[in-house]
């Protein structure tokens, strides 16, 4: 999930040039973090999970996920179908990898679409005085006395169901999180001393806040947004189960396991199959997430 | 918090007018976004039939149910309304919101109680526990039970926990009729349990994990050093200086988690078919029940808000520094 992190925040470092890490840099922190216990197993677990998704959008999948065959309904793993087979006589591996990459879809474009804006938010309510602080902590305090999921739920029942939707409702949720997470750093980086040599010398705001703030939040932020992930993974997952999640036939995680329910005691591996790939997906990124914290941001690392 | 602007009003009279001004912002947003939703309550009401009315009985319709009138008033009549106590009505059984509200409230507030309760019971020993010895084994143990209970989401662990119980035990006292806690306190608590052991178990992820960094930042500084040199047993320093320092981050976060069960427990509710506040607010999405909707949400809300209000003055009791602050 390194890969998504990066392109999430790719759009925004891309013009500071010198400003990003340079590639030597970004080589010792992936060493750094493949040493690191939690970060390796994390990016393991978490990539074996991507590549699995990725190879379903190219169609490798052995079977077509929504293609239904009558003979071969509720058979077990072994065989022909790797996983067994669904009340339908779909294949439940094809569905379980096709319902993973259908969630990531999702969380990935709910995830970089709060991360740019949230973000953006907190840098610009941390410098500026309270003409733009006092707003932006207003959606921030209304926007958090939601509960996540049922704001979702609401978000996701306004518009026309569909997957970009549901990733727009997940962005939604998330946005105060990246506020309250990039404005914190903002308020003390302003007071430091190369940020405010870099306003003395006359440089515009607007470059000051690209080439000397952002860069020094970029590691709470990466770490942020693979917890994020984790998350949106889950809220997804949750509105399908809900019934208010991606739209049928197309496979997704969490109405694989609400149509599971029923047939959990004579066809367990309809329920294991989601279920395994939820929990190593959601495992993977938390793990990742917390070797990233271990190794970008020391000061907050847990020991 | 730091950042506010200095008044010269007592923080807590700040911190009640935030709260306040707060719900009217969750109320402006709530009666927007039922307004943005395709559709009217004409054609809630009518279905496809509303396509057959003539202008002017759409018209007489519109001026039925306020919606001619300018959004503002419209805001206004709804807050006026709440005032008084009048939460709306539900379009097909007309029964009103304020009295559905009231049976759903106790629901989803005894489920919250119980979870946050055990999610404590576990969480917190666990995290002393891990963070006694910590990279040891029984801190990787921990560790890997609290990223157990974030990585099992509920709907998984409740569907699977409902199906094989009922299967091979025989034992399912969700599927009988929702039995009150005060009306048959027995079938009530046998129709908690399941639920309850789900989002407490889920509930133990945040706060051991909180606990469990609190603890060992605390353990690392001098007053502790100063008690352990000072010859105080290992038991007591752990309990009366550690765990006591930590309790902030730790109310924090329950505070924060039974906040969100208010009307976040929407899965649960439903996989158990508890009938609390977020199954009200889930029905009520689903059949295009505004009124209900509009209403729940906002009570939600208001609890959230309230919710976080006692956190804060829980933890002026508790820690002395923010108190001076």
């Amino acid at each position: 999930m390194t890969e998504a992190s990066t392109t999430v925040l790719g759009a925004e470092p891309a013009p500071l040039g010198g400003g990003g890490p340079p590639p030597r840099r970004a080589r010792g922190i992936l060493r750094a973090l493949l040493a690191n216990r939690s970060g390796a197993v994390g990016a393991v677990l978490t990539g074996v999970v991507v590549l699995a998704a990725l190879a379903s959008y190219a169609g490798l999948t052995p079977f077509d996920p929504v293609a239904q065959h009558a003979a071969d309904r509720l058979q077990g793993p072994g065989g022909t179908y790797w996983l067994g087979t669904d009340q339908f006589g779909r294949d439940t591996f094809s569905r379980a990898v096709a319902g993973a990459a259908g969630s990531l879809q999702v969380a990935v474009v709910a995830v970089a679409i709060s991360a740019v804006v949230g973000s953006a938010a907190g840098v610009l309510a941390g410098w500026f005085g309270s003409a733009v602080r006092a707003p932006v902590l207003a959606v921030t305090n209304i926007l958090f006395a939601f509960p996540p999921l049922l704001l979702a739920l609401a978000l996701a029942s306004m518009f026309t169901r569909s997957w970009f939707t549901i990733a727009i409702a997940i962005a939604v949720v998330y946005v105060p999180i990246f506020v309250r997470v990039a404005r914190g750093p903002v308020l003390s980086l302003r007071e430091t001393e190369f940020v405010r040599a870099a306003v003395v010398v006359g440089m515009p705001t607007w470059r000051v806040l690209l080439r000397e703030v952002l860069p020094n939040l970029l590691p709470v932020l990466i770490v942020q947004v693979t917890l994020s992930l984790s998350w949106a993974v889950l809220t997804e997952a949750s509105l399908s189960f809900l019934g208010l999640g991606t739209p049928p036939p197309a496979a997704s995680l969490g109405s694989m396991v609400l149509d599971a329910r029923v047939l959990v005691t004579i066809a367990w591996w309809t329920m294991a199959a989601p279920g395994v790939v939820i929990v190593l997906l959601v495992v993977g990124l938390n793990l990742l997430g917390d070797g990233l914290r271990d190794v970008l941001d020391p000061r907050r690392a847990v020991r | 918090m730091t950042a506010l602007r200095r008044v010269r009003t007592h923080p807590l009279v700040r911190r009640v007018a935030e709260a306040v001004a707060t719900l009217l912002g969750v109320a402006v947003c709530v009666f927007l976004m039922l307004r943005v939703i395709p559709g009217d309550q004409i054609t809630a009401t009518y279905g496809t039939e509303a396509a057959a009315l003539t202008p002017a009985q759409r018209e007489a319709l519109r001026s039925y149910y306020g919606i001619d009138r300018p959004l503002a008033v419209q805001f206004l009549g709804w807050l006026g309304e709440l005032g008084t106590g009048n939460l709306g009505f539900a379009r097909r059984t007309g029964q009103s919101v304020a009295s559905m509200t009231a049976h759903a409230l106790p629901v989803t507030l005894e489920l919250a109680v119980l979870s946050t309760l055990l999610g404590l019971a576990l969480g917190v020993p666990l995290a002393m526990w891990s963070a006694s010895r910590p990279g040891a084994l029984r801190d990787i143990v921990g560790q890997g039970i609290g990223l157990a209970a974030l990585a099992l989401p509920s709907f998984l662990l409740g569907s699977v926990l409902l199906a094989v119980v009922s299967r091979y035990a025989g034992y399912n006292p969700n599927a009988r009729r929702y039995a009150p806690l005060f009306d048959d306190p027995g079938l009530n608590l046998q129709q908690m349990l399941f639920p309850t052991l789900v989002l407490g178990f889920a509930l133990t992820a945040p706060i051991m994990r909180t606990a469990r960094s609190a603890l060992l930042e605390i353990e690392g500084q001098d007053f502790v050093r100063t008690a352990r040199g000072k010859g105080v047993s290992p038991g007591r320093i752990r309990v009366r200086h550690v765990l006591r320092a930590a309790l902030v981050p730790i109310v924090t976060m329950t505070g924060i988690q039974f906040g969100y069960l208010l009307g976040g427990a929407v899965v649960v509710e439903q996989i158990f078919s508890l009938p609390g506040l977020g199954r009200q607010v889930l029905t009520g999405l689903l059949q295009k029940e505004y009124a209900v909707v509009q209403s729940s949400v906002l009570v939600v809300a208001l609890g959230f808000v309230v919710v976080n209000l006692a956190t804060d003055l829980l933890y002026r009791a508790i820690d002395p520094r923010v108190r001076e602050s």
